[in-house]
């Protein structure tokens, strides 16, 4: 029988599959298609302290083996989130991280908070590499002293784990993962979207309002392997990998690499059952090789 | 809402450039309703790699249709599909028309490929609905009327029907349309749609909008197809909440 569980800073996973953050909303329209109690974890679509509106339209485009994204994080807010989104998530038997963007330190610190009184949800993961705002997102992402004052004010307002989204827009991510452990985070989720643009050739305006947008899927699945080797070699943190999974080989090399847990993300959009599938893929692929604890896996490259 | 995998029928060419595939889907076929839509997976592999929304054009027994023109990879791909292979349909997605009761006339105001979503809705309108089908296009070409019923065509270069936009022909025969309780039922391209709003909205005609977006999964999870109110702070999404609306209600 091969354990997939994993532990991460104390907090139990049944298994390393866990749902991006902005690519399954609040979960409750993904249920539709797929049993969420598969999953190792859901991570919730940023939230910061007041609704967001979000970028206009068009905010999407397909670029080749990926797409561009400029949502400009788009949210319920702290306060619906916990009176209508909650009530759903916490029925559920699955891990539950809470994702949280603002534009201010203090601002961090406030959602982390309220959040953290809330049983449901189990750990924050601190978005500070968001592409696609003006305000906070990637202002934070590139500034090490930033990343490490707001991972120790949010550490001191909450006793749950705390994992820091990293930006692959910076030219050492190990810097990051380093202040990150320096100042009490658990972890690091790594990595967030690529900066890209796309331009119609023939009105020469943007394909996507925002001009600049958010690069994800398989095309950046090369990258996200080298930020998490890069961490992996040279820091002592967990790391919950994420960039272009779209099946259970992709999910498995990433833990070669360094990953103790890893994120799914652009694959929901075009497959919503494809967590499930990931576990049974990892399941086998265990079975086949011998492994008896999944967690074997992290870190197990040979170069 | 299922992800079902159907098995072509038939893909047939209907003129130059546009395309009505027919394939098994029993489950999502039972379930439809005139105005949805399904994001289809065209390939087996990453390329494309996003899904692609095609409105629902007709349904008999277990088989739907879609109606479509080759402008991308996506589309090139389904038009060479042979009949007995398999393409993933996601769907029924959408909320559809609301198209029961409220009115005597039912009048299509379509653009090109916007028909699309007609001939089903034709076909689940009561008995006692008459219809009136004014479809327009760039030219001749560009002009489908299958499955629709009472027809009047224009053309922007006046190879077909009335020489003018489809908006321009819907004001040419309001008179008699209005002789009756009438709700237009509409899908086009944006300017078109935006021209048709501005009319409907001066006039206070009932009309609904089928609205097209990008979009990634078609079911509300990516939010990439926001879509803005008229009184409202936040934005509606065109996949979940619409693709129809009422058009005096968004921003287009």
């Amino acid at each position: 029988m091969v354990d997939l569980s994993i532990n991460i800073a104390g907090l139990r996973f049944k298994n390393p599959v866990l749902l991006a953050s902005g690519t399954v909303g609040y979960g409750n329209e993904i249920a539709e298609f797929t049993d969420l109690n598969k999953l190792g974890g859901i991570v919730t679509k940023s939230l910061s302290l007041k609704p967001r509106k979000g970028n206009p339209p068009p905010r999407i485009t397909e670029t080749p083996s990926g797409m561009l994204n400029a949502i400009g994080l788009a949210n319920v807010g702290v306060e619906s989130f916990i009176k209508d989104k909650i009530p759903f998530l916490k029925k559920l038997n699955t891990t539950l991280i809470c994702n949280i963007a603002a534009s201010t330190i203090e601002e961090y610190v406030e959602c982390t908070r309220i959040l953290t009184q809330e049983e449901a949800i189990h750990a924050f993961e601190i978005n500070v590499s968001c592409p696609n705002v003006r305000e906070g997102g990637l202002e934070f992402g590139n500034d090490l002293n930033a990343v490490g004052r707001i991972t120790e004010k949010v550490k001191a307002v909450t006793k749950k784990p705390i994992f820091i989204k990293l930006s692959p827009n910076v030219s050492r991510i190990s810097d990051f993962a380093k202040v990150v452990k320096e100042n009490g985070g658990d972890g690091v989720s790594a990595i967030n979207t690529l900066v890209g643009t796309a331009f119609d050739i023939n009105t020469k305006k943007p394909k996507i309002k925002n001009v600049t947008g958010g690069l994800s899927g398989p095309a950046i699945k090369p990258v996200a392997l080298a930020k998490i080797l890069e961490i992996k070699r040279n820091v002592d943190i967990p790391i919950i990998g994420i960039g272009g999974i779209m099946d259970w080989k992709d999910a498995v090399e990433m833990m070669i690499v360094g990953a103790s847990a890893f994120q799914i993300g652009t694959v929901n959009f075009i497959n919503p059952n494809a967590g499930a599938e990931i576990v049974d893929g990892l399941t086998t692929y265990c079975e086949q090789n011998s492994i008896q604890n999944i967690s074997e896996l992290t870190g197990s490259y040979q170069i | 809402m299922f992800v079902e995998k159907s098995q072509v029928e038939s893909v047939q060419k209907i003129s130059d450039n546009i395309f009505l595939i027919k394939v098994l889907a029993p489950t999502i076929s039972s379930l439809a309703k005139p105005g949805q839509f399904c994001n289809i997976k065209v390939s087996e592999n990453s390329f494309p790699l996003l899904r692609r929304p095609f409105s629902i054009c007709d349904v008999e027994g277990d088989y739907l249709f879609f109606l479509f023109d080759i402008h991308g990879e996506g589309t090139k791909l389904i038009s060479k599909k042979k009949p007995g292979e398999s393409l993933e349909l996601l769907g029924p997605l959408g909320n559809g028309f609301d198209y029961k009761e409220g009115f005597d006339t039912a009048v299509i105001v379509a653009g090109g490929l916007g028909v699309a979503p007609f001939p089903y809705l034709l076909k689940n309108l009561s008995y006692d609905k008459k219809v009136i089908s004014l479809i327009g296009g760039r030219s001749k070409k560009n002009i489908v009327t299958y499955g629709l019923k009472n027809v009047l065509t224009a053309t922007d270069d006046g190879t077909e029907g009335f020489h003018g936009t489809v908006v321009e022909l819907l004001k040419r025969e309001i008179k008699n349309i209005s002789q009756s309780k009438f709700r237009i039922f509409a899908c086009g391209p944006t300017p078109m749609l935006k021209t048709l709003q501005s009319y409907c909205v001066e006039n206070n005609y009932d009309c609904q909008i089928s609205v097209e977006c990008a979009m990634a999964c078609g079911f509300g999870i990516c939010q990439g197809c926001p879509i803005d109110l008229v009184n409202g702070d936040s934005y509606l999404l065109v996949c979940k909440d619409g693709p129809v609306f009422e058009a005096k209600s968004v921003k287009l």
